[in-house]
């Protein structure tokens, strides 16, 4: 599949902005922030979610009707994420105004927190059902997809927000465990879903002919048309090997290291440590969503391809 | 709506594609890009038209694969045309987000209405058979329509109310009817040649068949056909390829 770079800014960007939104909601639960703490949080996670949606739009051929895709929650994914994503920014902006006006609006924190919570992370998971429910495409088709979509949303979105932790001067001396296994967590779910991508296809009968073998003679066209260049992508498949050690060296080995090295480090140096381990993450996201696409082959491309 | 309508439609138009008699003129591809560029879908927009890397959109493309069975080690030539298959459960109108996409009630055509497509493309990617295509110049999907402008058009004289491809057929391969009614002339056809829907276990149940391409006659009739007419003379053979260079 062609990988979009309006998607991938997309789906990494929102990932992340809703994992980390999500976190903040949960810790809110538990121990209610200081408003720098939760404003600069809520203020980052916003904006990269906000970024993700516009990226989004990118990619439409009618961007000024995109409002019309929150219309059909009945039968699709992609309309279902429209209308939860946007259902997140209320109670963010609650959340928002009871850390900045608490006599007015402190009792609606918690409730904030977490209705802010779980909405993002049925946001994450409708993202990743969009393409797990995806028949034609045997390398999206299931739940190691939204496995993957979901750990990287959370370990991006804790990594993130650890470091917001650590620059807003909170106190948390139990940062790195969370961290390194979620992070651990994010390679395991890459890994199993690389095992899906490298599994044979199953037979395919293009022309409903049983199990005879089909050879392409006479294509229907010359050049290459738009199926080809949108299912049919190749480069990157190239280099999917060294691509994958990337993902896995910067994207899972480094952040674990660097969240380690906090359990010694001082807090100037952790929160240091913490932002560079959150950018090395989520560049390993944008690598491991290139790869999801450029990696993932579809169905159509029998018939050019033959059997 | 993009929601599927709740009871089967009670007609269920399609088409029924005789792999046998199909000889790959694209006769069937030009007449639907001649009718639609026209029609309600129109323009199916082309770039680069009379250039180095020509590109458009067409509604239905015409392969030619050699086919090979592997129990009777035979092979064949075999054009297939590829259109949208007007599923029964069709993924390419569940996935739509906005209800651009939607399979008609009264008769299960699968359409697109232009006006509401956000031209977000992910029915394209829902489409095992490829059957949708983006159009850049308008920003929206295009799909057949099964010239669904013709075939109720009562200013057109009534035997050409079928799709483009179906009337310009030289070869008579492509059929058009409705396909849920047992007794009609596409089912029948159905019935008596085995037709065949493609990719049938992915389970969207398409509405089209295709009849598959007859194996021809036995081993001995093509013996017979021989050009020395000695089945079994390896002597003659030999004169005859000898002859032949």
């Amino acid at each position: 599949m062609h990988p979009a770079a309006s998607i991938i800014v997309f789906t990494v960007a929102s990932g992340a902005g809703y994992g980390l939104l999500a976190w903040l909601g949960l810790h809110s639960l538990v121990r209610p922030p200081t408003p720098t703490l939760g404003l600069l949080s809520l203020g980052v996670g916003l904006t990269a979610v906000s970024v993700g949606l516009l990226s989004s739009t990118f990619h439409l051929g009618h961007p000024e009707r995109a409002w019309r895709a929150l219309s059909q929650w009945r039968s699709s994914w992609l309309s279902r994420e429209g209308i939860v994503a946007l259902a997140v920014y209320p109670p963010a902006v609650l959340f928002g105004a009871a850390l900045l006006a608490p006599e007015t609006f402190g009792a609606a924190l918690r409730p904030a927190a977490l209705a802010m919570a779980v909405l993002a992370i049925v946001t994450v998971l409708c993202t990743a059902m969009i393409y797990a429910s995806l028949k034609p495409i045997a390398a999206w088709w299931g739940g190691r997809t939204v496995a993957v979509y979901a750990a990287l949303a959370a370990s991006t979105g804790i990594l993130w927000f650890a470091a917001i932790v650590l620059l807003a001067g909170a106190e948390p001396p139990f940062l790195a465990p969370p961290l390194v296994v979620l992070s651990a967590l994010a390679w395991l779910a890459v890994r199993l879903h690389w095992r899906q991508v490298d599994a044979p296809g199953r037979a395919v009968d293009p022309l409903g002919l049983g199990n005879a073998r089909i050879r392409s003679l006479d294509p229907p066209h010359t050049e290459e048309n738009y199926l080809q260049r949108e299912m049919g992508f190749r480069i990157a498949r190239k280099h999917a090997v060294k691509l994958r050690f990337v993902f896995e060296t910067i994207g899972c080995g480094v952040p674990i290291v660097l969240a380690l090295a906090t359990l010694w480090l001082p807090t100037p140096a952790s929160a240091a440590a913490l932002l560079l381990a959150a950018l090395a993450a989520t560049l390993g996201a944008v690598v491991q969503r290139w790869l999801f696409f450029a990696e993932a082959k579809h169905l159509v491309m029998a018939y050019y391809d033959g059997t | 709506m993009t929601s599927l309508p709740a009871t089967p439609p009670p007609k269920q138009l399609g088409l029924v594609i005789d792999l046998d008699t199909c000889v790959g003129c694209h006769a069937c591809a030009v007449a639907c890009k001649e009718w639609n560029s026209g029609g309600m879908v129109g323009p199916l927009s082309d770039f680069d038209a009379q250039g180095r890397q020509p590109d458009g959109i067409w509604l239905n493309r015409v392969h030619g694969y050699e086919v090979e069975w592997p129990e009777t080690k035979r092979a064949r030539t075999v054009y297939f045309p590829r259109s949208c298959l007007h599923c029964a459960d069709a993924a390419c109108v569940t996935v739509c987000p906005t209800g651009a996409s939607y399979k008609r009630a009264a008769d299960g055509i699968v359409l697109v209405d232009e006006d509401k497509c956000i031209g977000c493309q992910l029915c394209s990617w829902a489409c095992p058979y490829g059957a949708r295509e983006y159009d850049h110049a308008s920003g929206v999907m295009k799909k057949c329509t099964l010239c669904v402008d013709r075939i109720y058009n009562e200013t057109l004289p009534e035997a050409e109310r079928q799709p483009a491809c179906v009337r310009t057929c030289p070869t008579g391969a492509r059929h058009f009817g409705d396909l849920a009614d047992p007794e009609s002339a596409v089912s029948r056809l159905v019935a008596s040649r085995d037709g065949r829907a493609p990719m049938a276990d992915l389970g969207y149940q398409p509405t089209n068949r295709y009849l598959p391409p007859r194996q021809g006659a036995d081993a001995a009739a093509d013996v017979a056909l021989s050009p020395t007419g000695e089945p079994g003379s390896k002597l003659l053979h030999w004169v005859d390829r000898l002859f032949s260079r």
